[in-house]
């Protein structure tokens, strides 16, 4: 009698990966999913293809959660940034495996991924205290006035996260973002998305509101121009756009006058320590005068 | 002409000579150290506003002349500007700034009758400020790793730089000073109406030996500012103006790699709460709207007051309305001058009668305007509605809208209610209340209890469709530096 049980003795339970919205795991609302496959071209997953709806929803999301993320104080979103490295500490082997798959590498040099990956993120985190202070400054101005400036966040930032680096490379684009108090609509590497599913997961069980981080799956250039175009959106991030899609968004990007990153000569290299242009391209001075006087 | 409507006082006339000033009939393009005729020919013709009587013949640079404009610029950059060490680019800023200073008072007239501005505004304001803004800057010239931007900052190479009318020298200086502070060389496109000023300043650059090609000036209307901005050997451009030019200039470089700055329009609300000192807030309203004619990007366009004291505040602003005098612009008596073009004009009294045709109320003291030149009365709006065109569109003209609010929350909401973020006034006693207003408006700029100061080290610029970047302070050289 032949063995009724699958190979191995039992079946696996294999992940549907989702999109990250509002703090939940739908499928896109089209129905719509794509095939993932590894560096050799084998299958690993159907992910799910985002629909300009997804975004524009993930554009909601975010504008609703930006308020409150914006609002707490600078120590507490540090706190919550570094509670976020702490969880990706805690999927050392599950990332590793995803990034070894996707990006070809072997163990070695994808556990050395996630380990940066993670510093990056402790980097980052301890920024959140310290951006203030260090873009901040008071002014000597020529009259009895006293004349501060202070950064804060522009708002709601859409980023296409670099296409080639799925996780250092999603975790550099990203971080910074939330470092400075903005919320993010994230669109992950077309072709390497499961490491930013899994990095939504790690979002969901921290301390990282619902829809201040919104992560979609799918085809770049299906959704970069919804998202360039959109009105509600602040700030724009092109690390994942080529040379001729980052020219298109820019010129989409023009309607409400949207603060653009564009990569200088292409894809950046995420293992080199970051200056804080990331942050503070993404943030606004404010400047306050108040007389002196009695 | 500066007729005294409150009854208070005559005043005699005191008119700032306008021969401290003498203007050439013809200016040609400031290129490479000297004055040229452009290559395709053309003039403008500038005239004063406040009589239209015409100043002098501008040329108008064509594509070919902004080429040649550019190439000196490059050079210039690459041979001397570029190379040559902070200390030395500095002791050049701080020479411009003494040269400013020593010819103020011919700077200001000149000013006032090509821009039409009040001689008290362009004598104790636009002036002194454009010298400082080169005293401040030349400071930095050797300092720029100080300035937080990164060990070693770099110049970005040539700038194209596109100013308004509205403060035409003033501008000049906001724009030239950091960028050759940083190590850059600037092609600098003045506005077709005001011309002479940066002129005048070119030929101050020309005294001060700065080495040719640093500055370079083309004057001309819209198109020369187009292939300026346009023009592959531009690095950076930086420009002041309307925020629908900006998003051309937005679209227009999209895909270059240049450098972008935009300091564009505004819709700024002055807020003002019930325990607010009446009487000057009163001063900062009219400072807010009235100063140059409201033609000011960050102007305090829309006056939101708390509903107790609505009736009190508008009844004092309209007494000191009718106090304001209005004419000639050389009299040093003058608080409001003449309206820098007729196209500026119409644009007021459109706005103005769609004003009205929405159901605002209309306002103005009872004034005599001079009979040539563009005028327009002050004026205020009440019963303004925030969807009215009043409340959400520029005016860039001596017209505030009255809007009521009864608790800060409201007040923010709507001060908030524009796709502009520029600036804004809060008016109150209460300093938690100061901070938690100057934390909730989304403007670039916010006056507490003050309005309409600048300062070369204060940073200036706006949030949203009020463009992107910083201009004075630390902050500004960041937009003429890759660090």
């Amino acid at each position: 009698m032949p063995d009724p049980r699958p190979p191995g003795g039992r079946l696996s339970v294999q992940k549907t990966y989702k999109l990250f919205l509002a703090g939940a795991f739908p499928r896109s609302e089209s129905g719509r999913s794509y095939p993932v496959s590894d560096a050799r071209g084998a299958l690993l997953a159907h992910a799910a293809l985002a629909s300009r709806k997804d975004a524009r929803d993930a554009v909601v999301a975010a504008r609703r959660a930006q308020p409150g993320w914006a609002a707490a104080s600078a120590y507490n979103r540090g706190q919550v940034l570094y509670r976020v490295a702490e969880l990706l500490e805690d999927r050392h082997a599950q990332f590793a495996e995803a990034v070894a798959a996707g990006e070809g590498l072997d163990g070695a040099g994808a556990e050395a991924v996630v380990a940066e990956t993670v510093d990056r993120w402790v980097w980052y985190a301890g920024w959140a205290d310290k951006i203030a202070q260090v873009a901040g400054s008071s002014n000597p101005v020529a009259g009895p006035w006293f004349n501060f400036s202070v950064p804060e966040p522009v708002g709601v930032v859409a980023a296409l996260a670099p296409q080639r680096s799925s996780l250092l490379g999603l975790a550099g684009v990203v971080a910074p973002l939330l470092a400075a108090g903005n919320a993010v609509v994230v669109v992950a590497s077309e072709e390497r998305p499961l490491p930013a599913v899994t990095l939504s997961e790690v979002l969901a069980t921290s301390d990282v509101p619902p829809g201040v981080v919104n992560v979609l799956t799918g085809r770049t250039r299906e959704l970069a121009p919804v998202l360039a175009a959109h009105r509600d959106v602040d700030g724009l991030d092109l690390a994942g756009a080529g040379p001729e899609l980052a020219a298109e968004l820019e010129r989409a990007s023009a309607g409400n006058l949207k603060r653009v990153l564009t990569p200088r000569g292409g894809e950046e290299d995420w293992w080199a320590m970051p200056s804080t242009r990331r942050m503070l391209t993404f943030v606004e001075t404010k400047t306050a005068w108040h007389p002196v006087g009695v | 002409m500066s007729e005294p409507v409150g009854g208070l006082f005559e005043y005699a006339p005191a008119p700032e000579p306008r021969s401290l000033v003498s203007i050439r009939p013809s200016y040609g393009l400031f290129v490479g150290g000297e004055f040229v005729d452009p290559v395709e020919g053309g003039s403008l013709k500038t005239i004063n506003p406040a009589s239209e009587e015409v100043l002098a013949e501008v040329a108008t640079a064509g594509p070919a002349d902004v080429d040649r404009a550019v190439r000196a610029a490059r050079r210039a950059y690459e041979e001397v500007w570029g190379p040559m060490p902070g200390r030395e680019r500095a002791k050049y800023l701080f020479r411009v700034a003494r040269m400013i200073q020593e010819r103020a008072r011919e700077l200001a007239v000149l000013e006032s009758l090509d821009n039409g501005k009040p001689i008290r505004e362009s004598r104790d304001v636009d002036v002194p400020l454009a010298a400082a803004h080169f005293f401040y800057h030349a400071g930095w010239a050797d300092k720029l790793s100080y300035a937080g931007l990164g060990p070693d900052p770099r110049p970005l190479g040539v700038a194209g730089q596109v100013i308004p009318w509205n403060f035409p020298l003033l501008m000049a200086a906001w724009k030239l000073a950091p960028a050759l502070a940083a190590g850059n060389t600037c092609v600098l496109k003045p506005a077709e109406t005001t011309p002479l000023s940066a002129l005048l300043l070119a030929e101050i650059l020309r005294d001060a030996e700065l080495p040719p090609g640093v500055v370079n000036v083309v004057t001309g209307a819209g198109d020369t500012g187009a292939s300026l901005v346009a023009h592959p050997g531009v690095d950076k451009v930086a420009f002041t103006g309307s925020t629908e030019v900006g998003r051309e200039i937005r679209r227009t470089l999209a895909g270059s790699g240049k450098r972008l700055t935009l300091e564009l329009g505004g819709k700024a609300a002055n807020v003002v709460f019930d325990d607010a000192p009446l009487s000057q807030a009163v001063e900062g309203i009219v400072n807010g709207i009235f100063f140059n004619q409201g033609h000011v990007c960050c102007a305090g366009s829309r006056l939101l007051v708390q509903e107790s004291v609505a009736d009190a505040v508008v009844d004092r602003l309209k007494r000191r309305m009718e106090t304001l005098r209005i004419g000639d612009p050389l009299d040093k008596n003058t608080d409001v001058g003449a309206i820098n073009s007729s196209g500026q004009l119409d644009k007021i009294r459109e706005l103005s009668a769609a004003g009205e045709a929405e159901g605002a109320e209309r306002w103005a003291p009872a004034c005599r305007l001079p009979e040539r030149g563009f005028w327009f009365p002050p004026t205020v709006f009440t019963n303004v509605s925030p969807s009215q065109r009043i409340a959400r569109e520029e005016i860039f003209g001596p017209v505030l809208s009255v809007i009521t609010f009864r608790t800060a929350e409201e007040a923010v909401a709507k001060a908030n209610n524009t796709t502009y973020g520029l600036s804004a006034g809060v008016w109150t006693e209460k300093g938690s209340r100061i901070l938690w207003m100057v934390h909730h408006l989304r403007a670039g700029v916010v006056w507490a209890n003050t309005f309409n100061r600048f300062d070369p080290a204060s940073p200036f610029g706006g949030y949203k469709e009020s463009g992107f970047g910083r201009e004075g302070g630390r902050h500004g050289l960041e937009a003429y530096l890759d660090a």
